[in-house]
């Protein structure tokens, strides 16, 4: 085992494990609005689960990061890493979905919240409601392009 | 694609048909009514119906809480309305004979609901006999009724004291200050809590004496004192509850003995919903002392119908009006059967106004493709649209817009079958790793994808859906365009969107040949030179007329001019950002892919044995329902998102008013009416 491989394995350990910590949190708070909102208004069940799960796309993201990284460094295919240098490649790829994915994953919760305090208030803009937790998570989608594109073209 | 024309109706007739008049139009549901307009008119009144629909929201409400009691006590398959509720057809004849036989219908509604009320009652007096058994629990020793004072001579003392006591303590906290022996004679009946139960006997002519020396250390005589020992009080109360549960019983035996009443609870709970609603139409009706008016909105070409069925029926006087300055018409959407399906989506967003341009058909197509890029696993998509199918053909009476959804999920779901056969998708790699693992496959990949998988060259798929996206976007300019045209603007036509037009393909073909385009997408193009000419003097020629046209409302103020032209221009950077956008296409695509190969890798970790497959089947269902859900949810948000903030942002701006025509609102039946041929 190489440093390099630690490393990679560092990048692959902290996507899943910070956008995943971002989702939770996101997710978290989105439920206990969601279930303010229920506890009053049964029949908004099905618009405020589905506000409540918009934050949790960052940990899948994470998750989607973990499992390329690791199919390309010889853990679940691909050639094993071998040298330092490679393995901080891999560890940097990593990062862009691991931070933005833990930091909007609290703020799209937050957005969230809002979204179902409105849907509490106005059922019927639920349309509207949704777009703006899925404002949040575009940049959640880039940080995850660019980690895909880095980690993939990593020869 | 087109947005319903309207005509606005004034109606005057005689008063004694008012009701009836008023009924028709509820029947026929086509009509808006509006009075606001006439209410302002001093000479004219309505009528305070507020009573009798008062009263008849009362009665609808009273069946609506038996149906909740029949629930309760009488559960039924079609209780729940669920999600998938159909209403059902009944004929006029049915509801007119429910309704001749109302009253035997209000009496029993009455009868449920007093039962019910009867109910609460024995249970809250069961719940008070429980605590007062509690609070008896810790006396059950004791053999003397709890009331007992004493005999001729001796006096008894029953009561609690605090802290845990032996019956040394207590005798010595009752004997204090008395001669010893005293004639005191302590018992400890039980003790928790801290506290103590004690039965204390002395003599009577030393009672007080006693009484006295016990309440000192916090002596309390019991809340209750019933006639009898504990145990036979205990008994009175498990009688009663037994009556009470009795009771409870034969009273849940008379609300379900109304079981089969069901449906024509059902009924009456709609009629009564829909006389509400029509009382609460006529107390808006401006009238005279003989005659009425109306006002309202309908679709155009029923216009000459209905106002033929008034005059002719009710000789009423009708006329067409014109629409006020101020006045917003009511839209109402005709598309055809396919892109219907996604008008749902456009008015959560806001429906276009008179005049406007219905983007309905366009966005229906782009819908339809991009949800199939994003979810883009064929096993997923066949999964969706036999579930829609299966729904869509079991329940053909659905509400109109639920049933509206699911057909456009339909087409959704076909879109995601085709984007998965692209990609090579299908639940993942299922086919695959069930082949390697159970069968000892060691070949080529069997599910070849017949375009390109999007993890072997993201970055083509990349370029892709950017292309995807700038199609996408165009259409949107040109739906500006063709309003500009309709409306005859052809200043703004060619320098609001033709001049875009030019700007960015002359941009996008000034790109194409560079270098930076080769490294992303893997391939020199070359353009012959006369093209790469050609895509500078578009750019040029766009970027001019933006700079010199966007300002021209400031007429020869060309500083001015100039500066917002500028500003326009740097416009083309929220180009970029919408472009940019788009990539979601790829990763969310590429996340349902990915996220069902760990699925199928998890599944398949335990081998090939009984055991392995038995794994690989529970983990193969549980894995790909919830990657179906999330990803499907997923790829609805973020379609909408790309109508809603990319392609809507080019040209449309809602701010249309929803037609909603007076009607029953009828929650469990459709009436079989008389309808306009």
């Amino acid at each position: 085992m190489s440093m390099g491989m630690a490393l990679a394995i560092l990048g692959a350990a902290l996507s899943t494990a910070l956008a995943g910590i971002g989702s939770s949190v996101g997710v978290g708070w989105g439920g206990q609005a969601a279930a303010g909102v229920v506890s009053e208004d049964p029949d908004q069940f099905a618009k405020v689960l589905i506000l409540q799960l918009l934050p949790g796309t960052q940990g899948i993201y994470g998750l989607l990061v973990t499992f390329i990284t690791l199919s390309q460094i010889g853990v679940l295919g691909g050639d094993p890493v071998t040298d330092t240098y490679t393995g901080m490649m891999y560890l940097f790829a990593c990062l862009p979905i691991a931070i933005v994915g833990l930091i909007s994953g609290f703020y799209q919760g937050k957005t969230s919240v809002a979204s179902i305090n409105l849907v509490a208030k106005r059922p019927d803009q639920f349309g509207k409601a949704m777009l703006f937790p899925a404002m949040v998570e575009t940049y959640a989608i880039l940080a995850l392009l660019v980690s895909i594109l880095a980690v993939t073209n990593i020869k | 694609m087109a947005i319903v024309n309207m005509q606005k109706l004034s109606i005057c007739a005689n008063q004694k048909h008012r009701r009836e008049i008023v009924a028709v139009l509820q029947n026929m549901g086509i009509i808006e009514l509006n009075m606001s307009e006439l209410e302002e008119d001093p000479d004219l009144q309505t009528e305070d119906t507020n009573s009798s629909r008062t009263k008849y929201e009362k009665r609808a409400q009273s069946f609506e809480q038996a149906l909740a009691q029949l629930k309760a006590y009488a559960p039924q398959d079609g209780d729940k309305p669920g999600l998938f509720f159909e209403k059902k057809d009944i004929p006029r004849s049915r509801l007119d004979e429910a309704v001749r036989n109302r009253h035997k219908y209000n009496v029993a509604a009455a009868d449920i609901l007093q039962a019910e009320k009867k109910i609460s009652e024995c249970t809250g007096i069961i719940q008070k006999d429980e605590n007062q058994k509690l609070a008896l629990t810790p006396w059950m020793n004791l053999d003397i009724p709890m009331d007992f004072s004493g005999t001729r001579s001796t006096s008894v003392l029953i009561g609690t004291l605090p802290g845990t006591l032996t019956e040394a303590d207590v005798y010595a906290a009752a004997a204090r200050n008395m001669p010893e022996p005293a004639a005191v004679d302590a018992h400890v009946v039980s003790s928790e809590n801290s506290l103590t139960n004690i039965v204390v006997v002395c003599l009577s002519r030393e009672a007080a004496q006693v009484e006295e020396n016990l309440r000192a250390s916090g002596f309390s005589r019991p809340s209750q004192t019933e006639d009898g020992t504990p145990k036979q009080i205990c008994e009175k109360y498990d009688a009663e509850i037994e009556a009470q549960k009795k009771e409870i019983e034969e009273q849940k035996a008379r609300i379900v003995s109304y079981k089969d009443w069901r449906s024509d609870f059902r009924l009456m709970s709609d009629y009564y919903t829909t006389r509400a609603d029509r009382y609460r139409m006529l107390g808006q009706i401006p009238q005279t002392k003989n005659v009425f008016f109306l006002e309202g909105w309908l679709p155009a070409d029923k216009a000459a119908d209905v106002s033929a069925l008034l005059t002719d029926r009710f000789g009423a006087y009708v006329e067409t009006e014109q629409k006020r300055e101020d006045e917003l018409e009511p839209t109402l959407l005709h598309n055809n059967p396919f892109s219907r399906n996604a008008e749902g989506v456009l008015e959560s967003y806001g429906l276009p106004q008179h005049g406007r341009v219905d983007p309905t058909f366009v966005m229906s197509i782009f819908y339809v493709i991009f949800f199939g890029m994003m979810l883009s696993d064929a096993g997923y998509g066949i999964v969706m649209t036999i579930a829609c199918l299966v729904i869509l053909l079991k329940k053909k009476k659905l509400e109109e817009g639920l049933a509206k959804m699911l057909k456009l999920f339909f087409w959704c779901g076909l879109s995601t079958t085709f984007w998965g056969f692209m990609y090579g998708g299908f639940f993942g790699d299922a086919i695959d790793v069930a082949a390697k693992t159970f069968f000892g496959y060691t070949g080529d990949t069997i599910l070849k994808p017949l375009w390109f998988a999007p993890l072997e060259d993201p970055m083509k798929l990349l370029v892709y859906c950017l292309l995807f996206g700038l199609i996408h976007l165009f259409f949107g300019l040109g739906m500006k365009g063709y309003e500009d045209l309709k409306a005859k603007d052809i200043t703004g036509f060619i320098s609001d969107v033709l001049s875009w037009y030019l700007f960015i393909l002359g941009l996008v073909l000034m790109l194409v040949p560079s270098s930076l385009f080769a490294s992303m997408a893997g391939v020199q193009i070359t353009f012959p030179a006369w093209l790469n000419m050609l895509a500078r003097i578009m750019a040029i020629a766009g970027a001019v007329i933006i700079l010199i046209m966007s300002g021209r409302d400031r007429g020869n103020h060309w500083a001015i001019r100039i500066a917002l032209g500028a500003y326009d221009l740097y416009g083309v950077t929220s180009w970029l950002s919408d472009l940019l956008s788009y990539s979601r296409l790829l990763a969310l695509g590429m996340a349902t892919g990915v996220i069902a190969s760990v699925v199928n890798m998890m599944g398949s970790m335990f081998g090939s044995g009984p055991v392995g497959v038995i794994v690989f089947i529970v983990v193969f269902l549980l894995g790909h329902t919830l990657n179906i859900g999330i990803n499907a949810l997923g790829a609805y948000v973020h379609t909408n998102r790309l109508q809603y903030v990319e392609f809507f942002n080019k040209f449309y701006d809602a701010g249309g008013r929803k037609f909603n025509p007076f009607r029953t609102s009828s929650k469990y039946f459709n009436i079989k009416e008389e309808k306009l041929q």
